[in-house]
């Protein structure tokens, strides 16, 4: 029993990352009927949002510790960030210990300029095309993206850790009556899944209850009618690929304490996350959240030793596996809408 | 005068279909590849002819681990430096063989190409095979994965030029998978395993419980095997084996159970971009701060590299590894290298760069030994040579399998670093006895060195 429950929370925070790129994807091909095969770079962007951020936070000036060598045997030259200048040591470590949350705020407008760059630049232009044109020019831009980041970041991941408050794990266990030690969950993996939430709650909210996304939702079902009407949808829909491009960015800058970044990190979760939207249903939002919140339950209960005793290498094709039966026996996914590319 | 002309043309039995074919056929033979013509000729493959000879750099420039390739490279081209004759000289000057002068090799100035292993075996092999047959390389050398190492060997052993392997930890490269044409400065997964296992029943005693984490390929199955077999040799219990996938990023599926198994030690098999999330994730969950069978819980990484430990920050601090060597060594060897290297680029040097300076070195002098690039001469000079003063104490190159014996580095993450690059401290030079074993060792067996191969 401990050891479902733990797979479980496994999967919701498996399930949090896959559910908020999926929903992003499935924003943008939902609205502009593009399949974004560059939405997993803007995940690595945002994470590579945190990454500057820190950078700035710690950015120095060196002070030359003659009591201390180098590797040359020369005096030590010891970095000293600017914000132990401009605050003291104490608040100045306290604002780089919290860089990841502030690199929320630092991400948000980054990333819709980023989104809207993207599509004004780039994707509009591919609107009328096949999606396989569609595909291929996404797939260019992201390895483009992700070469960029490598150029001037590098190859090797870069250390992003969460405040230290959030260091540590909580022993869900012990609090749910199971012995001690037995199901541990980290902190800031709860915060990911709290976060997730949250986001996909707003996103959902703000296609109900606004009127902008009550247009936007109209433009989905029925773009050249919404334009008869002298509504700008394309306008509109330049904004949600913003905010795709948002949701996609803040989800990279969460992921960030979970695994240090690096430039290919964006890769390693777009084919998953395409499979999310092809389970979940080309085009359903509700659909993509289902989708990446089983099949991350799934993957963990895969990952089991236990498991993989009986099934060698499930672990390995759980999420492929799933997405055949699923499109055999739903073909349009588990909440897919009757004509979405079907054409 | 036509008709005679005629006449000629048919008694010679000439065509017009027959000029062609003869014309091309000319043209082909003049458009071969150097590999199939010029050295039809020559003794053996790209036997250098002019005043220079071509060495073959074949690292990974893309790819995951790219940092560790420019790295690599950086070192190359130091060698090439020296051996040329410019700079401070480095490990020339400690090194035990005079041979060198820094005139080239065998008075020939030394050049190199590169190429881009992308640290995929099909790309590595297209790499190597294109700078012996398009640029003429005389050796290839450089590598960051044993996989790539494993299939460029062979592709050197077939085309008949050495192969001086860079960054490769599985038993097999100098096991199962040698090659006559095929040598390695390295150390391996065995020498891992021996040296670790004293340390740590030291630091953490003999009755412990652990649990390996496994990178699904070649290298985490033998460095699993060395680490199981070294510590449950001296009392520790394997709990569980388990197989993670290369391509993985979130360990934390693989880690959760950990606790549940009644482990007290998990064992991290893997490198690379594997290394630092499971290392991550592992201290996420709070694996250190945990007590299990009344002992703290520890992890242990066989295999550490100082450009993967700083992916992983401070989670390093305090968890032991091994290394093939480290920028603070102080000797004479070490100081030098470091000194050039750091003089040069401004930071200093990681265990990549420095076996690949070292394994550059090694070929130039075995070739100004034995007189001749010619491999089975190079062979025959590397094969149970002696050296020292290249960083690692007395160093054999044992003529059974090609593989270095030299001391060992155990290493620990350092509590307090004092910059980026000081990340890991040496708690025991494991002497060279500790870690050699018998060419028939169960750990690499199978396949079968064969003969040197000249190509031509």
């Amino acid at each position: 029993m401990d050891a479902i429950i733990l797979q479980v929370l496994n999967g919701l925070d498996k399930g949090s990352a896959y559910a908020l790129i999926a929903l992003g994807l499935t924003l943008i091909f939902g609205t502009l009927g593009v399949v974004n095969f560059a939405h997993g770079a803007l995940f690595m962007i945002g994470a590579f949002c945190a990454v500057t951020l820190s950078r700035i936070l710690t950015l120095s000036h060196t002070v030359i510790d003659e009591t201390r060598k180098d590797f040359l045997g020369n005096p030590l030259k010891v970095d000293v960030p600017y914000v132990h200048d401009l605050f003291g040591v104490e608040t100045g470590d306290a604002i780089i210990d919290w860089a990841v949350p502030l690199s929320l705020l630092f991400a948000i407008p980054i990333m819709i300029a980023v989104g809207v760059i993207m599509e004004r630049g780039l994707i509009k232009h591919f609107y009328k095309r096949p999606h396989a044109d569609q595909i291929l020019v996404t797939f260019g831009l992201a390895i483009v993206l992700q070469e960029v980041i490598k150029y001037f970041y590098g190859a090797n991941p870069i250390p992003t850790p969460a405040p230290a408050a959030f260091k540590g794990s909580f022993d869900f266990g012990a609090a749910i009556g199971f012995d001690p030690n037995v199901i541990i969950y980290p902190y800031w993996r709860i915060i990911y899944f709290g976060f997730a939430a949250v986001i996909i709650g707003g996103v959902f909210s703000f296609l109900q209850f606004t009127t902008f996304g009550m247009v936007v939702r109209a433009g989905m079902a029925d773009r050249e009618t919404v334009g008869l009407l002298g509504i700008n949808i394309d306008r509109r829909f330049t904004i949600m690929f913003g905010v795709a491009a948002a949701v996609a960015g803040l989800a990279g800058v969460m992921y960030t304490p979970i695994n240090s970044p690096n430039y290919h990190m964006g890769m390693d979760f777009l084919v998953l996350s395409f499979v999310v939207v092809v389970v979940g249903g080309m085009g359903s939002l509700p659909g993509a959240v289902l989708a990446g919140f089983l099949l991350g339950i799934l993957e963990s209960f895969a990952s089991m030793r236990e498991v993989i005793a009986i099934i060698p290498g499930i672990n390995q094709v759980i999420i492929y596996l799933i997405a055949i039966i699923i499109l055999l026996t739903r073909p349009r996914g588990l909440m897919g809408r009757k004509g979405v590319m079907e054409d | 005068m036509a008709d005679l002309w005629e006449e000629n043309m048919v008694n010679s039995k000439l065509s017009r279909r027959g000029v062609l074919k003869t014309g091309a056929v000319t043209s082909a033979g003049l458009a071969l590849p150097t590999i199939f013509t010029a050295q039809s000729a020559a003794a053996y493959t790209n036997e250098p002819t002019g005043s220079s000879v071509t060495l073959g750099f074949n690292v990974p420039q893309t790819g995951p681990y790219a940092d560790e390739g420019a790295d690599e490279l950086r070192a190359y081209q130091l060698a090439i430096e020296h051996l040329n004759g410019a700079g401070d000289g480095g490990m020339l000057n400690t090194f035990s063989s005079k041979a060198l002068q820094g005139n080239g090799i065998l008075g020939k100035e030394v050049k190199y190409v590169t190429g881009d292993t992308q640290t995929k075996s099909d790309a590595a092999r297209a790499s190597a095979k294109s700078m012996i047959e398009k640029d003429g390389a005389v050796m290839i050398t450089g590598g960051s994965s044993s996989g790539v190492a494993v299939a460029v060997q062979a592709l050197c052993q077939e085309a008949g030029v050495i192969f001086m392997a860079g960054l490769t930890h599985s038993n097999d490269t100098t096991g199962k998978d040698k090659r006559a044409n095929g040598f390695r400065h390295f150390f391996n997964s065995y020498m891992s395993g021996a040296a670790l296992a004293p340390v740590l029943a030291n630091a953490y005693g003999t009755d412990r419980k652990a649990y390996h984490l496994t990178a699904d390929y070649n290298w985490g199955y033998t460095t699993e095997e060395a680490v199981k077999s070294s510590t449950e040799a001296m009392g520790w219990e394997t709990v569980a084996a388990v197989k993670t996938p290369l391509t993985q990023t979130d360990f934390s599926s693989y880690i959760a159970p950990v606790l549940q198994s009644g482990a007290d030690t998990l064992v991290l098999n893997h490198y690379g971009g594997n290394m630092v999330n499971s290392l991550t994730n592992a201290v996420q969950f709070g694996l250190r701060d945990k007590q299990v069978n009344g002992k703290d819980f520890q992890i242990i990484v066989p295999l550490y590299s100082r450009l993967m430990a700083k992916g992983a920050g401070a989670n390093v601090k305090g968890i032991f590894g091994s290394t093939n060597w480290h920028w603070s060594l102080q000797d004479e060897g070490s100081q030098a290298f470091v000194r050039s290297f750091g003089t040069k680029y401004g930071f200093p040097p990681s265990q990549a760069a420095h076996t690949c300076y070292v394994q550059t070195l090694l070929y130039a002098d075995a070739v100004e030994r034995a007189g001749s690039f010619a491999p089975c001469a190079v062979v025959e000079a590397l094969e149970d040579y002696e050296f020292d003063g290249l960083g690692n104490g007395k160093t054999l190159y044992r003529g059974a399998d090609h593989q270095c014996f030299k001391d060992v580095l155990v290493v620990k993450g350092k509590e307090n670093p004092t910059s980026e690059f000081d990340l890991l401290e040496i708690v025991e030079v494991t002497p060279v006895g500790q870690v050699t074993y018998d060419p028939n060792h169960p750990q690499f067996q199978g396949g079968a060195l064969g003969s040197c191969n000249n190509g031509a």
